[in-house]
């Protein structure tokens, strides 16, 4: 017997908190890999023209989640890429494309087929995700288009900012959006995200004269979002789209985001930002009922 | 199939008893067929679960006055003991908790919660309990066990080889029932009451008058004395509810007798056998029937009928054993997996719920949540959508209720199977099995790479092989030796469980159980392995990253060095599930080529529950870059945060092990909390029913759903070593909750808990 085991086999059982295990994620399950997608490796031409062909997309990650992403459990699929900085962000390791994995969109598309039993059961289906999915506007139509070829549900969750990325075709074939609407100010969502407002409200405008489905998602960041004229602002342009949007979610901000921010090397400006308090949540999804709004 | 003949019981319409008044006979009155009697006379049931009753003030005032007990239970580990009786099926006088306010009666001793020592199995474990918990061993039972009366712990050290000893001792085969009763065996207590005891012997002597025609060799006579014992236990088990004041030699009249004379039959067992899992069958249909026909009648109310089922349930609840802690620590607390199955389709197509499988559920309301007795709803997507609902919302309030897939056990034991144990399937009344533990099998990789030697003690335990050469681990090198060391596995292991049953068989056979079986049964030799997810990260990490073996000074190999990422088993990523796979059909292929005692078929299961944490203790640091000690994965889930894609991408993998190879079961927990399964109430219970369909249909066999609630993630903060495996999504975000920090924890708390939901 040697010293080594000795030590090791009294006491325990060791879990080692905070302890990277090697080969898996072990902080969090959100935005962990791309198993079972196989990376496309091509010389830098091939690439560049399968990128614009739609054949070939930067993915951060997929999952299957219930519950959140649009109804019923789906297929998640996290495009790495964004226009927008959100100071918030909990997955700033989506904001740059190169991050990614080269991934081919027919393989994509054969998980997604591979989950229609799931999506069926469960009455789910495919959301685009990111990043901001519409950095990659040809690789999201060959998704939208191939699911919608399998008969599955789509959505894609957009913060609007590219929105007229998303053509009329495009959006024929798209369910559901989910739309990220950061802010109601203009000058507050240029400070959370460092871009404009107007190309969200275009974009939602477009999806209202459509009547598209839509979800609308507002991320509540005490002393960046929380005012109450910003809130309202929100509110209120939601409720102008009219009958098109379904639901409100009103997401609390939270930390868990932090860390990544560390890790990637990137100066993170809420450290010091509390999650907002309960009585904060439910005054501002009181102000999105009070204008008639179904909001969680 | 022998079919066991009832005689003395013509069906012409004139003759039939008067407790059968009202039943479409059929070939069950001529012969013990508790099937027939249940296609031929349920009613499918489905509607909601708007019908069901709450708890009446009589069931309310029984619980609480149990409650009080419970706190000096836990203090203690034990409310009571009796040191001094070997506990039979009459040993103890009749026990109530309150006679006169009590319907259905009947306890394992004289008082409740007072256990009894069942010393058949193995009497250092008595003892060793006795200690335990402050009790001095009679010296006269101590002398008749010790000088007298050899028990089946004895039996099976007087014939284990050295191999097993070894492999036993360095626990790569670990949890083996030979110090204690091996249970898993499910009396088909329906017959008690549809037949009544009388009937259940006439047809006992008519299987003994066929043996007696046989010539008298090993298996007949073993057959015989098996035979004589199951009359003498139907006797005693008359004589036990005679002290009751019931005479149950004929069949039951009425609901209410029906349940107690099934529950007779259950307590002759739980009285005679500390058995690892004594379960209960598949019960609720078989019982609704009365039910049905009191209720028609106009005898009860919907109120009276619940009142019957919560009486009955508030019995199996304090099913209690004297064990050790050590016992426990190997099972997680102090289980009893009384085990009811419910639910499922039937052969014909027609669903098996009725109302009384509602009932049954509702008692985690009456009574409130409880882990037994082991709800375990069968699974089909086929099942009635207010079934289903009832059982998603039942889930998410109580957490007590786990899954099985009715349609792979329908497939391979027909519509009248239940679970033993967890996730063991059977034939009621027709199979039992000999319950195998498990082998770890991560240990037998380890032993693959260091030559047979034991990574923890340096102890040569398998033969001599050659150990791994060079630092950096060969996949097709490491593949052929861990296929020679499951070899001698596979052999140890086989050969230790025919030892361990052929004594059980011999010392403390289950009397009551298996007269309450027909005379042929099938016999399963049910295997099973442990460390699945370790095994199979490992051998990907060998062949998909560099893995360097770190070796002490005498060559052992005790820690590896890993570089490059590696597929993970629990993402739904064929290159990690094709390995798991290939190792479930490996070592159940190497188990089959050895024969076992009594001809028992060979299974397997994939199942540790929480014995998780033991074997990882007891096994060294492995490729895949668990440290020493670390517990594995419990049953077949995947790794503890390597599963990243999802809650059903994880069950996904898992569903990908063959349910043919592994037909004692495949064991998966999930753990959600309710804003995970969706915003309103509604979305979380039909979120949840799509869940289990999917998995269902991509041939997931158990899931065991876990809906966490506030208390148990306040336990979670305060006992992170309890919860490595807890992962909770939070605004889209899935974390794992024991490594948050303390300030995060509370956030998650109450965003999860406050929300409008």
């Amino acid at each position: 017997m040697t010293t080594q085991t000795e030590q090791r086999s009294t006491g325990a059982p060791v879990v080692a908190l905070g302890t990277p295990l090697v080969g898996g994620s072990h902080e969090r399950a959100h935005g962990a890999g791309t198993a079972g997608l196989t990376e496309v490796e091509a010389e830098r031409s091939a690439r560049l023209a399968a990128v614009r062909a739609g054949d070939l997309g930067s993915v951060h990650s997929w999952e299957l989640v219930t519950a959140v992403d649009g109804p019923g459990t789906r297929l998640t699929v996290f495009l790495a890429g964004c226009p927008l900085r959100c100071l918030y962000c909990h997955n700033p390791d989506t904001m740059e494309m190169r991050r990614g994995t080269d991934v081919a969109a027919d393989d994509l598309l054969a998980r997604v087929a591979r989950y229609r039993g799931v999506m069926k059961a469960t009455g789910g289906g495919l959301t685009i995700s990111g990043g901001e999915p519409l950095m990659q506007p040809a690789y999201v139509r060959r998704l939208l288009r191939g699911a919608k070829a399998m008969d599955v549900h789509t959505a894609v969750d957009t913060s609007g900012f590219l929105g007229a990325q998303l053509s009329d075709a495009m959006l024929d074939e798209v369910d559901l959006v989910l739309l990220d609407v950061k802010s109601g100010l203009p000058e507050t969502y240029k400070r959370v995200t460092g871009q404009d407002l107007a190309p969200t409200l275009a974009f939602g405008r477009r999806l209202a004269a459509r009547g598209t489905r839509t979800w609308i998602r507002f991320v509540l960041v005490p002393g960046l979002t929380d005012a109450v004229e910003n809130v309202d602002a929100v509110a209120d342009y939601v409720a102008s789209l009219g009958e098109c949007v379904e639901r409100v979610e009103v997401l609390p901000f939270h930390q868990m985001g932090r860390d990544k921010w560390d890790e990637l090397g990137m100066r993170y400006e809420l450290g010091d930002t509390e999650p907002p308090s309960p009585e904060l949540v439910e005054r501002v999804r009181g102000q999105f009922r009070a204008r008639g709004l179904t909001t969680f | 199939m022998s079919t066991t003949a009832v005689p003395a019981t013509a069906h012409d319409e004139a003759t039939i008893p008067a407790a059968w008044t009202g039943f479409v006979v059929g070939p069950w009155a001529d012969h013990v067929d508790v099937r027939d009697f249940i296609q031929r006379n349920y009613t499918p049931y489905e509607g909601d679960s708007a019908f069901l009753a709450g708890p009446t003030a009589r069931t309310t005032r029984i619980w609480d006055r149990l409650s009080a007990m419970f706190p000096a239970e836990r203090e203690k580990g034990v409310y009571d003991v009796d040191p001094k009786t070997p506990s039979t099926i009459t040993s103890h006088a009749p026990g109530y908790i309150a006679q006169d306010d009590e319907i259905i009666v009947g306890l394992q001793t004289d008082a409740p919660l007072k256990r009894a020592i069942m010393p058949n199995g193995g009497y250092r474990m008595v003892e060793k309990s006795l200690e335990t918990y402050g009790y001095e061993p009679d010296p006269v039972v101590s002398e008749i066990f010790s000088k007298y009366r050899k028990t089946h712990n004895d039996g099976v050290f007087d014939v284990y080889p050295p191999a097993v000893r070894a492999a036993r001792s360095s626990h790569i085969i670990t949890g083996l029932p030979d110090a204690y009763g091996r249970g898993r065996i499910i009396g088909d207590y329906r017959r008690v009451a549809l037949y009544g005891v009388d009937a259940l012997i006439a047809a006992k002597k008519l299987e003994r008058a066929e043996l007696d025609m046989e010539r008298s060799v090993e298996d007949v006579i073993r057959d015989r004395e098996e035979n004589a014992e199951q009359i003498r236990a139907l006797g005693e088990l008359k004589q036990m509810a005679a002290s009751y004041g019931y005479d149950i030699s004929g069949p039951a009249t009425s609901g209410r007798e029906a349940v107690q004379w099934l529950y007779f039959g259950y307590l002759a067992a739980v009285k005679e056998q500390n058995g690892a899992a004594m379960s209960l069958g598949r019960t609720s249909t078989f019982l609704d029937i009365y039910l049905e026909r009191d209720l028609a009648a106009g005898t009860i109310t919907e109120e009276q009928a619940q009142e019957i089922i919560d009486d009955f349930v508030i019995k199996l609840r304090i099913v209690r054993f004297l064990r050790t802690p050590e016992y426990d620590a190997l099972f997680s607390g102090d289980p009893t997996w009384v085990t009811e199955s419910i639910g499922g389709m039937g052969e014909d197509g027609r669903t098996l719920v009725t109302k009384t499988s509602f009932r049954y559920l509702q008692t985690l309301y009456n009574l409130g949540p409880a882990p037994e007795p082991n709800m375990t709803v069968f699974w089909s997507e086929a099942l009635p959508a207010g079934f289903k609902e009832y059982c998603a919302q039942v889930s998410i309030d109580t957490s007590a209720v786990q899954y099985e897939s009715d349609d792979l056990i329908r497939s391979d034991w027909g519509d009248d199977a239940a679970i033993a144990c967890c996730v063991s399937p059977m034939r009621v009344g027709k199979q039992m099995q000999f319950f195998g533990a498990r082998v770890n099998l991560a240990k037998a990789l380890l032993y693959a790479i260091n030559g047979g030697r034991d990574e923890v003690t340096g102890k040569q335990v398998a033969p001599v092989t050659a150990p791994v050469e060079g630092d950096v681990l060969d996949y097709d090198d490491v593949m052929a030796k861990f296929d020679t060391t499951m070899d001698w596995l596979a052999q140890t292991y086989v050969d230790a469980l025919n030892c361990v049953h052929y004594m059980h068989d011999k010392y403390a056979y289950e009397r009551i159980e298996m007269a309450l079986h027909d005379r042929e049964i099938l016999r399963t030799l049910a295997c099973g392995i442990a460390g699945l997810s370790v095994v199979a990260d490992s051998l990907s990490a060998i062949k998909h990253a560099k893995v360097t073996a770190l070796r002490t000074t005498d060559g052992l190999v005790t820690e590896y060095a890993i570089e490059g990422d590696f597929p993970t088993y629990g993402n739904d990523d064929d290159r990690a599930d094709d390995i798991a796979v290939w190792i479930v059909n490996t070592f159940m292929e190497k188990i089959r080529q050895y024969p076992t005692y009594r001809k028992a078929l060979h299974t397997q299961s994939v199942l540790t529950i929480t014995s998780n944490v033991v074997y990882g203790k007891a096994t060294g640091s492995t490729p895949d870059g668990r440290r020493a000690g670390e517990p594995f994965a419990p049953g077949a889930n995947p790794m503890n945060g390597r599963d990243s894609h999802g809650m059903l991408a994880s069950a996904l993998s898992v569903a990908k092990l063959p349910y043919s190879q592994s037909q004692d079961g495949i064991s998966l927990t999930s753990s959600v909390v309710p804003s995970g399964l969706g915003r309103t109430r509604e979305e979380q219970v039909t979120n949840l029913v799509g869940l289990l369909d999917a998995y269902t249909l991509s041939n997931g066999y158990h899931m065991n759903v876990n809906v966490l609630n506030r208390e148990t993630l306040l336990d979670a903060m305060e006992h992170p070593e309890n919860y490595p495996q807890l992962t909770i999504r939070v605004s889209g975000y899935a974390v794992n909750f024991v490594r948050l920090t303390r300030e995060q924890q509370l956030d998650v708390l109450s965003r999860t808990f406050h929300g409008a939901v």
